[in-house]
């Protein structure tokens, strides 16, 4: 609906701060929506974002005094948070700013203070764009008296609060703006400047592919300009990829900065585009033995009520995990080792709708290469129902067996609350729960072939050992391949199509030469899937 | 009957060449869809699984005649054309599969949809399915699974998630309870076609009698679904499961629509809203098949299925 996404109002008035949900998503900063403004020629207050004390003299150049001092945070209440303060003078500013960058704002360090012109206030106005689930239009929502919980204005006051639905194909018309400012009684040049104005925002919103442009409060000054005193725009991160100049890091909807592990995940994802993998932290600071469980979902739905199921039995989620849309092998294994890069967590959850379309199969075998090269020393359960579940179920449990700790699997007729119930079985009957958990280091074992043969994959490379594969009986990569582009010639195994092939995609890294290879009991093939920063990430925390 | 999917209607497979495309054409085809042609630019005069391939979706149209379907297997970034050339062409239902299509081209997609009469499925679904008849899409992952999961019946069923569409479809089928139709409507915070517009054609449907809904926090879906009941456009008995309760944090998990916005979209808001207009909400999911099983009478044409 339209009056969804009208929530936030933090700026200037401590008292009319509001707390609500969040709405978490590829947002930017209140500074850098304000260059944007400004780029498309809106009037926004003289200032300058500083990451550092020292920076606060160039920018009260540009602000001059009395000033704003406000933490670019991602939160809805941040004069409550201590996170906007007035000052008139140097002095305090720089105190001010100094004390807002040692602040944490929702766990998460303030890194960057907006230090910018106080605005002498005549009238305020909210003037926002956001996307009409129902409607399927952007909507152009503008109030005539300010825009401070403007869902309740909007109903208290209807005659001030006008939405005007956009034909997304054409644009706002000059006269839909020009009507949407009149519904609400503004009258005269002040109506061609509101105008303009509401003209100016839908286009920054257009041009950015915003979800949600909000410019809150839009403010009339003394001398009688419009300024924008605060914004939140918020860019649909499905198209993110069309505006790398906003140099958004990572296009997930995040409530936070990025954690270094959430970064490596999405190093990951980036550049894969087969299936997805999706990786939060949601927790960090406990210790071993809290009963944080590290979470490997697949598909939303089934994951939101797997991991309702373990907080029903008192569990905490160390983070959120989706692997699903068929992703392959390799990346079920990296979203495998990225989970276990969080030393203390208590278990291994995996489960998501119960009944997958996609082989189940696949994530198996990530899983079991992952859980070998850690030697997994903490209870996982995990659910596999779906397409391929038997085989799937079979891999997991029987080439995990001889792991320090158990690994159990579950199919479609399990439910998520069953495996629950399972996760904690096996975690109270774990003899010491706070035992530190060593992670693998170096990430991938080293493999030193005698006679290697090897070949690119998408995104890692496939080592055989030919001293080996020679004395191999089973030649089992060969038939497992699940692409077929193995062959067993004179007694070793090559590829049978072209090494470019390979590389561009019909090898699809489903991990059997050397997952199926190890199983029959030899170890000629190894698949190298590098994981980049991981390394230093493990080495990093492991020292500390 | 069926909503929206049943094998007398023609198909064309967008993105026909590509390593979904391809796959999912089997599983249409080997499940009873009527797939009569496949389109990828510049690769007209190719045969993919006997299914011919034209450069456009007007080629194929002009070469095969009309089409009632079409579903779309290219990359995100080309839906929107994809999309608009099919409604361009006549087509009145599109299945748009891939997920992280940009809003700004699904609104654009909707507006020329709206203005063709033409309505579309998702992006980011699974598609639609009527057990024993045809599938729009890959529901299922494979013709065998889905006609071992999937039993002919009369209760709907309408979800948010694709991996929850096919637990609901097969848990009720384990149960003796067969299925119309069954129709995962999409993942993103803006589709074609949501849960207010399944339940207005399933009301219409005369042979559902009943319909089971997941949903997600975030969006509007379910509130408007109460807002049908409640001023009778929706009249059949609905239960339904939120999904998210834990999520309240405000963290967004994957699906781009599951996000809480104001006040609308909180898991208690959807599900107060929702008891209040006389729907079955059940708090465990694995409580549905039960709660189904009260409204009506288990349909005797179902079979348990033989689970190994
Ligand atoms: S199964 Fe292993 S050892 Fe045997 S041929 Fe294949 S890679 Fe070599
Ligand atoms: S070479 Fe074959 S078995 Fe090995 S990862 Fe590639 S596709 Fe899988």
């Amino acid at each position: 609906m339209v009056d969804n996404a009208l929530c936030h109002c933090d700026i200037g008035s401590p008292g009319r701060a509001t707390n609500r949900s969040k709405v978490i998503m590829a947002r930017l900063h209140e500074y850098h929506g304000k260059q944007l403004l400004r780029e498309a020629g809106f009037a926004v207050p003289k200032g300058q974002v500083v990451r550092s004390q020292g920076e606060v003299p160039a920018a009260l150049a540009i602000s001059g005094l009395p000033a704003v001092v406000k933490a670019q945070a991602w939160t809805t209440s941040r004069a409550a948070q201590g996170a906007i303060a007035i000052a008139d003078n140097a002095g305090d500013v720089t105190a001010a700013a100094a004390r807002m960058l040692s602040l944490k704002i929702g766990g998460f360090d303030v890194t960057e203070v907006l230090i910018e012109e106080k605005v002498d206030i005549n009238r305020e106005f909210y003037a926002g764009i956001v996307v009409d689930d129902a409607n399927k239009t952007p909507v152009v929502i503008f109030s005539s008296i300010g825009g401070s919980g403007i869902e309740e204005l909007a109903r208290k006051y209807p005659k001030n609060v006008s939405k005007t639905p956009v034909d997304v194909r054409f644009g706002l018309r000059e006269y839909e703006a020009r009507e949407a400012v009149r519904k609400t009684g503004v009258t005269g040049s002040l109506q061609n400047e509101l105008t303009k104005a509401l003209l100016t925002l839908y286009r920054v919103a257009r041009q950015w592919e915003a979800r949600s442009a909000e410019i809150n409060p839009l403010v009339l000054r003394g001398d009688g300009k419009l300024v924008a005193c605060d914004c939140r725009i918020t860019v649909d991160d499905s198209a993110v990829f069309r505006h790398p100049e906003l140099k958004i890091e990572i296009a997930r909807e995040f409530g936070r900065p990025p954690t270094a592990l959430d970064k490596i995940a999405w190093s990951v994802e980036k550049d894969d585009y087969r299936g997805t993998f999706y990786f939060i932290e949601m927790a960090r600071g406990y210790k071993k033995g809290e009963g944080f469980i590290g979470f490997h979902g697949a598909g939303g739905g089934g994951s939101m009520m797997s991991m309702d199921a373990l907080v029903k039995r008192g569990y905490t989620i160390a983070n959120f995990t989706d692997t699903s849309g068929n992703p392959p092998a390799s990346k079920v294994y990296r979203a495998a080792k990225i989970i276990l890069s969080q030393p203390n967590i208590d278990g291994y959850f995996g489960s998501g709708s119960g009944v997958a379309s996609q082989e189940q199969f696949h994530s198996a075998r990530g899983l079991v290469k992952a859980f070998w090269e850690e030697n997994l020393s903490i209870p996982a359960v995990i659910r596999l129902g779906g397409n391929g579940e038997d085989k799937a179920i079979q891999i997991l449990t029987e080439y995990t067996k001889n792991l320090p700790a158990p690994v159990e699997g579950y199919k479609k007729d399990d439910t998520a609350d069953f495996c629950a119930q399972r996760m904690q079985k096996l975690l109270e009957a774990q003899p010491d729960k706070a035992a530190p958990r060593q992670m693998a280091l170096p990430v991938t074992p080293d493999f030193t072939a005698k006679d290697p043969y090897s070949f690119e994959t998408p995104t890692g490379k496939v080592v055989l050992d030919h001293a080996l594969c020679r004395e191999c009986q089973t030649k089992s990569c060969v038939q497992t391949c699940v692409p077929q582009i193995l062959k067993n010639q004179d007694g070793v195994v090559v590829l049978n199509i072209s090494r470019e092939d390979a590389k561009a995609g019909k090898c699809i890294e489903c991990l059997a030469c050397e997952v199926e290879c190890r199983i029959g009991g030899n170890s000629g093939g190894r698949v190298i899937l590098p994981i980049p920063g991981l390394e230093e990430y493990r080495a990093k925390i492991m020292g500390a | 009957m069926s909503i929206l999917v049943d094998e007398t209607k023609t198909v064309i497979v967008q993105g026909i060449t590509g390593r979904e495309g391809m796959a999912r054409t089997q599983l249409m085809q080997r499940y009873g869809t009527r797939v009569v042609a496949g389109c990828t630019p510049a690769k007209g005069g190719q045969d993919v699984l006997g299914v011919p391939v034209f450069d456009t979706v007007m080629e194929a149209v002009e070469k095969m005649g009309s089409i009632d379907v079409s579903t779309i297997f290219v990359p995100a970034p080309l839906v929107k054309n994809a999309a608009l050339e099919a409604i361009a062409a006549g087509i009145k239902l599109l299945v748009i599969v891939p997920d992280r299509v940009p809003i700004y081209d699904v609104l654009e997609i909707a507006a020329a949809a709206k203005d063709a009469g033409a309505r579309f499925i998702g992006p980011n679904t699974l598609g639609l399915l009527s057990p024993g008849r045809a599938v729009f899409g890959m529901i299922g992952g494979s013709a065998s699974s889905a006609k071992d999961w999937f039993l002919p019946g009369r209760v709907g069923v309408t979800s948010r998630s694709g991996g929850i569409t096919s637990s609901i479809a097969y848990y009720l089928s384990r149960a003796g309870i067969g299925l119309s139709t069954i129709i995962h409507v999409g993942g993103d915070g803006i589709i074609g076609t949501d849960h207010p517009a399944v339940m207005e054609l399933f009301e219409s449907d005369p042979d559902t009698d009943c319909v089971v809904m997941f949903g997600e926090i975030g969006t509007s879906q379910e509130e408007r679904v109460a807002d049908l009941i409640a001023s009778g456009k929706f009249t059949k008995p609905l239960v339904a499961y939120i999904g998210g309760k834990g999520a309240q944090s405000g963290t967004r998990f994957s699906h781009a629509g599951a996000i809480i916005e104001g006040d609308r979209g909180t898991h208690d808001g959807k599900v107060k809203r929702l008891r209040e207009v006389g729907a079955t909400v059940v708090d465990n999911f694995g409580d549905i098949p039960d709660a189904v099983k009260t409204i009506i009478r288990p349909m005797e044409t179902a079979k348990i299925p033989i689970i190994e």
